[in-house]
């Protein structure tokens, strides 16, 4: 009765909703950054780029994001690897090791907070240690390295588990008889991940680097739970514009750049990390 | 002869124990590293005011529900809990009912368009969907769904529904399509087939993306903080109290966000992989 038609009307929801609630709206934004009061110009990325706070604001997070990302890929290597050789105990390992993934930014950043604070766990530690005489301020406003550091530990705790979730469902997709045959002529673990597993992991790699790195740009709550406005970040600069400035033409304006960036690095990884059709598994 | 062939047996299983223990401890203490910061936000929400605010600090909690109860009673904390309730529920509802009959569609049909409907969900994700709250935040001034727990939800259903798309879509292919044909044969229509035979099935994963729906939800924080002024979710209200707030109530309300989460990641925890593995290709 409506063979045809049937495919066409289960995806009309979801087809619709994307359209009005995603391409509309980045077309929206796209719109209310180069313009101001219905006309056409360039003031608002002016504006941004002119505020005393905007280089750093790059910076910051370009940085964050060129520190804490590979860490991160190497640390989810290393997760993925662990919990495909272990035999037992590997559901409670990989548990363990995914529940980052339910957590929050904000609650990361609380988590870290706890440890970070004057009066917190790591002086607690230091002064027990006799490292310290008092409490140490690390996050105070004149002690930005200290407060990049916590920003860049809680970033790398909280976002790694996503990259190690891909990374894992990659390697279960890798023919065993691949490190059999490599066992066979004597290849060491350490070549066998060099040779196998990073080879055949690329599509997985690619995946996880994209979507940690759009991630990265979008760092914000942990950012305010740290560090409040003492680590500018573009995310939360974009915040500042809408709401403590009021600012809308100019905070889309800086969405935007976000936007921009994210998708140039998307673009650069698919390059970079391309894999063939037929070398796909 | 036979001590001679012994010996590089010996060392080779020597070397097979010693990797081991390697590797077990390698997983342990990547397991502390993840459970170890969680440990100290539960401790401190789980102690007096005065002990969070004391120094040095007791790496154990005393168990006074002081912190906790002053969170649960401070103005609008209860009502920012039922408002991250409700939209979580309203996110989980929209994503799955938009969700799964694409992805259902996807699994058992072919039609022109399905590529680039794939597409369309795919690039959400090269997309920082989060900055969508600003540009409509004034679209929902207009049609007065500013600030209410829908507007928000209908924001967070975009974070959502690509996941929902694609994990119904691998639920749905993975169910064999010969059980519904034979349903058909017997004299069901499509969709009592759909509904006595495949529902069941794909039940439990359904209910998993669903949660998952919600926990996207109840852990954003950027579009929540946007969008919502008098009706804030939890973590809009924390962020926004960041600057004034004791750090118990901080503490008090971290704790707050990660319970839930911890409880959500153990309830999914059979379908991660699935997630994340589908969402790979």
């Amino acid at each position: 009765m409506h063979g045809k038609a049937l495919p066409y009307l289960l995806l009309m929801p979801a087809t619709l909703f994307l359209w009005i609630f995603f391409l509309y709206p980045f077309a929206l934004v796209a719109f209310e950054a180069v313009t101001r009061d219905g006309a056409f110009t360039l003031d608002n990325f002016r504006t941004m780029a002119g505020s005393w706070k905007f280089p750093a604001t790059v910076r910051n997070t370009l940085l964050l994001a060129a520190i804490v990302v590979p860490i991160q890929l190497t640390m989810a290597l290393l997760m993925a690897s662990v919990v495909s050789r272990l035999e037992t105990g590997r559901s409670a390992a990989l548990y363990v090791f995914a529940i980052p993934l339910g957590i929050s930014d904000l609650a990361a950043g609380l988590i870290w907070l706890a440890i970070f604070d004057q009066s917190g766990f790591l002086n607690t530690l230091l002064s027990s240690l006799g490292v310290v005489d008092r409490p140490v301020m690390f996050l105070g406003y004149q002690s930005k390295l200290t407060i990049f550091i916590a920003v860049a530990l809680a970033e790398i705790w909280r976002a790694t588990a996503i990259m190690m979730v891909i990374l894992v469902a990659g390697m279960g997709l890798i023919p065993k008889e691949y490190y059999e045959a490599a066992e066979v002529f004597g290849a060491s673990p350490w070549q066998r991940f060099v040779r196998i597993t990073l080879p055949l992991l690329r599509p997985s790699l690619q995946t996880a680097i994209i979507l940690r790195v759009i991630l990265a740009f979008e760092v914000f709550a942990v950012v305010a739970a740290l560090g409040g406005t003492n680590l500018p970040v573009l995310m939360g600069e974009t915040y500042n514009w809408q709401f403590t400035l009021q600012d809308r033409n100019v905070a889309a304006a800086s969405a935007l750049l976000i936007l921009a960036i994210s998708i140039g690095f998307t673009l650069f990884f698919l390059r970079v990390l391309r894999v063939p059709k037929e070398a796909r598994i | 002869m036979s001590a001679v062939a012994e010996t590089p047996v010996a060392a080779v299983a020597d070397a097979r124990k010693a990797g081991d223990w390697l590797l077990i401890a390698t997983a342990i203490l990547l397991g502390v590293w993840v459970l170890l910061p969680i440990y100290l936000l539960i401790v401190n929400a789980l102690s007096s005011p005065d002990q969070v605010t004391a120094f040095p600090k007791r790496f154990f909690p005393s168990f006074d529900l002081g912190s906790l109860s002053f969170f649960i009673n401070f103005a609008g904390v209860a009502r920012a809990l039922w408002n991250s309730v409700l939209v979580a529920t309203l996110t989980m509802i929209l994503a799955i009912g938009f969700g799964a009959p694409a992805g259902y569609a996807l699994s058992r049909f072919d039609f022109p368009g399905k590529g680039s409907f794939r597409f369309l969900v795919l690039m959400t994700r090269a997309f920082p969907l989060p900055l969508l709250a600003l540009p409509l935040a004034v679209m929902f001034i207009r049609t007065g769904l500013d600030d209410t727990a829908i507007g928000l939800a209908l924001v967070h259903t975009t974070l959502a529904l690509p996941f929902a798309v694609l994990i119904t879509f691998s639920l749905f292919s993975g169910i064999p399509v010969e059980l519904e044909e034979a349903a058909w044969t017997l004299g069901c229509t499509r969709w009592q087939a759909f509904r006595k035979v495949i529902l069941p099935l794909a039940l439990p994963g359904i209910a998993a993306s669903a949660v998952f729906a919600f926990t996207i939800s109840w852990n954003e924080v950027f579009a929540a903080a946007v969008l919502t002024i008098e009706n804030r979710t939890l973590t809009a209200f924390l962020l926004q109290s960041l600057g004034e707030s004791p750090l118990y109530l901080k503490f008090a309300g971290g704790a707050a966000l990660v319970v839930p989460a911890l409880i959500f990641i153990f309830a999914v925890r059979k379908y991660l992989f699935a997630m994340w593995g589908i969402a790979n290709r």
